[in-house]
């Protein structure tokens, strides 16, 4: 999967490990603080809510900090991904990201069938009479079994408030 | 025999129309959720457990374990058939599978593979009919102490036994306890790193994270490797399938090795990915036609499907017994568990009789009902299959986002799933273990709970937990499961380094 042929370029290998592992190193540190703010020592009830965390804090930032060595010590080479490999999952990331960020004021079925419409059309490049099948199909049928048969809502917006459901 | 009443009691409850109905569904939904790419067992059931808040929790454990075992055979087809393993434990079945699919004999091997799977299900769940009340009559006397050993041994044979670096084992464990900490501490009442965003209040959910690292991660690792997906056939009748098993019993040693590899990782928190290496790699090893294994070999098919299921399977065990689940799908029932208003552990078994042994006998029923439906209707799942890539993404991932949604009816979890997913492509490309990250989510403040009670207890002596023999010995054991991993390590590295 990685191991591309030299005319493919990318992110190397060992950058992507390096940044996940500080990442996390972060985010161990983030917890050690939020820790500390809730206070890690004992009180009239034993140990105070920080207690714990602040160790788990503690092991995240130690595990990240020898990830982090053994990251920047090997490096064999190897591509994370391809960049054309990197633009396939963006173009999967980016409209999901619109997707779930328009669902809150559109609702979910209508973001569902931009969504499967736009996903189908451009990264699938069907006919639109599939199209319009698949992303019209989908959403209604998720409603008869979700709101209707097991009675779970799902986020409404202003087309169905005018449709009544 | 009071178990055996008990057992009998359960098949009752089972075989209520209702339940088998259920059990039909569940193992129809599984073997496609097995079937398709970025949904997997733990992540479908976590989509499908919303619909299962008004059942009632026999019959909705029912319906789950059966998308469980379903899953675990519809994992086999794609092996088989395509080369590609629908679920990380079925890759080993590939070696073998998809060789002797391309000699023309697909039936020979989805039999083999379907009914082996079914052994060692069936193998894992007499041992857990057996084991199991035993092991929660024993855990009933357990402390705070004693119960958080248990959880100390459990992810400490996570870092032992994982095939990943250690410090990143640890690092995304270390992670889940992280966040399972988020919001209320369930001791003080007090709220700790939220950092003001009252969306955090009630912490991250484990589901959320399951369907965002398993369901969108995978979906995202699949999309590097563009639409195109290869399409294959499949025939299965009757004469095949019965001349595979006349074939089979020949190969009862490598079955019954096979079933306990796979009861034994099952158990230990390694899972069935583990299992169904080990045993591919031990059956290689001992095989009479070994030299033959990775060319269509129906041995090499055996081995790996049979742990797998019993992995898989037995999986169950400590987590009804004992409250620990052994797998990413059993930590995700056990999440149901709690949502349903029951507390797994020992207790269950005493309290909860119907519901314990009614899963336990759908356990027999689940896997025979699953047998049945994959051997008859594998053209149909295999037709799924070629259904394009660009049609199925899109629609899992509405599906995935529905999932999350519907936990606690909140889009904030939507957008926090779609983090996890991007998340959890970086760590499974980094190569860190998502399946400890989603266990220690699941399990944090149980283990915390118990780490605090016990030092309440000694007023702050960590000699607490070494102050009896039980719990030293768990204690002593976790350990060892610890740093075996560490001396490993340090010995690979000095041989690395002389070399």
């Amino acid at each position: 999967m990685t191991e591309q042929s030299g005319s493919e370029s990318g992110p190397a290998h060992k950058t992507l490990e390096i940044g996940m592992a500080l990442l996390i190193g972060a985010f161990g540190l983030v917890v050690i603080f939020g820790s500390l703010k809730a206070g890690i020592n004992w009180g009239a009830e034993g140990p105070r809510a920080g207690f714990f965390p602040f160790y788990v804090g503690a092991a995240i930032v130690g595990a990240s900090a020898i990830n982090l060595w053994s990251a920047q010590r090997g490096d064999d080479g190897r591509l994370f991904a391809s960049w054309g490999q990197l633009r396939q999952v963006m173009s999967v990331v980016v409209p999901t990201a619109i997707y779930v960020g328009s669902m809150p004021f559109i609702g979910l079925y209508v973001a569902s069938m931009v969504f499967i419409a736009w996903f189908m059309r451009w990264l699938g490049g069907y006919r639109w009479l599939t199209v319009i099948a698949v992303a019209v199909g989908m959403p209604v049928l998720t409603y008869l079994v979700f709101e209707r048969w097991f009675l779970v809502p799902l986020p409404k917006g202003p087309f169905e408030e005018w449709l009544g459901l | 025999m009071e178990e055996l009443a008990n057992l009998f009691h359960g098949f009752a409850v089972a075989l209520q129309p209702y339940n088998i109905m259920l059990m039909i569904i569940g193992i129809t939904l599984g073997v496609i959720i097995g079937v398709l790419p970025g949904l997997g067992g733990a992540n479908g059931v976590a989509i499908l457990l919303p619909l299962t808040f008004s059942m009632p929790p026999t019959s909705a454990i029912i319906m789950l374990s059966c998308i469980y075992w379903g899953a675990l055979f519809g994992g086999a087809i794609t092996s088989i058939l395509f080369n590609i393993p629908g679920e990380p434990w079925s890759v080993a079945t590939t070696f073998d599978g998809y060789p002797m699919a391309q000699q023309g004999k697909p039936g020979e091997a989805l039999t083999a593979a379907f009914t082996s799977s079914f052994v060692g299900a069936l193998f894992a769940v007499i041992m857990i009919t057996l084991v199991a009340p035993l092991v929660a009559g024993f855990a009933l006397r357990f402390g705070p102490a004693e119960k958080f050993a248990v959880y100390f041994l459990a992810f400490c044979s996570f870092v032992g036994l994982s095939k990943e670096p250690p410090f990143k084992t640890i690092a995304a464990m270390m992670m889940g306890f992280a966040l399972a900490a988020v919001g209320l501490d369930s001791i003080t009442g007090q709220l700790r790193l939220t950092f003001g965003v009252t969306e955090l209040l009630n912490g991250f959910d484990f589901l959320i994270a399951v369907i965002g690292l398993f369901g969108i991660g995978e979906i995202l690792l699949t999309m590097e490797e563009g639409l195109a997906f290869r399409g294959g056939n499949a025939t299965i009748n009757l004469r095949v399938v019965l001349q595979t098993w006349r074939e089979l019993p020949a190969y009862w040693m490598t079955s019954l090795r096979s079933c306990l590899i796979g009861c034994w990782m099952g158990v230990t928190p390694a899972g069935a990915t583990p299992a169904s290496f080990m045993s591919y790699g031990i059956a290689k090893r001992l095989a009479r036609r070994g030299n033959n294994f990775g060319k269509g070999e129906i041995e090499g098919v055996i081995a790996p499907e049979t742990a797998a299921h019993a992995a898989g399977t037995s999986a169950l065990l400590p987590m009804l017994s004992l409250g620990v689940p052994g797998s990413p799908t059993a930590a995700v029932l056990l999440g149901g568990l709690l949502i349903w208003g029951l507390q797994p552990g020992p207790m269950l078994f005493v309290e909860q009789k119907e519901f314990v042994w009614g899963l336990i006998a759908s356990m027999y029923l689940g896997n025979l009902a699953g047998l049945i439906v994959v051997l008859t209707c594998v053209p149909i799942f295999a037709a799924i299959l070629r259904v394009p890539f660009g049609i199925i993404a899109p629609l899992i991932l509405v599906l995935c986002a529905i999932g999350a949604y519907s936990v606690h009816n909140s889009t904030f979890d939507v957008m926090l799933m779609l983090v996890f997913g991007v998340l959890g492509y970086l760590l499974k490309k980094c190569n860190y273990p998502l399946a400890p990250l989603v266990l220690a989510i699941v399990l944090g403040d149980k283990a915390e709970e118990a780490f605090r009670q016990s030092l309440l207890g000694s007023h702050g002596s960590l000699g607490v937990f070494f102050s009896n023999g039980l719990v030293s010995t768990i204690m002593a054991l976790g350990l060892v499961a610890l740093f075996w991993s560490a001396i490993q390590e340090g010995y690979s590295r000095l041989r690395t380094s002389m070399a």
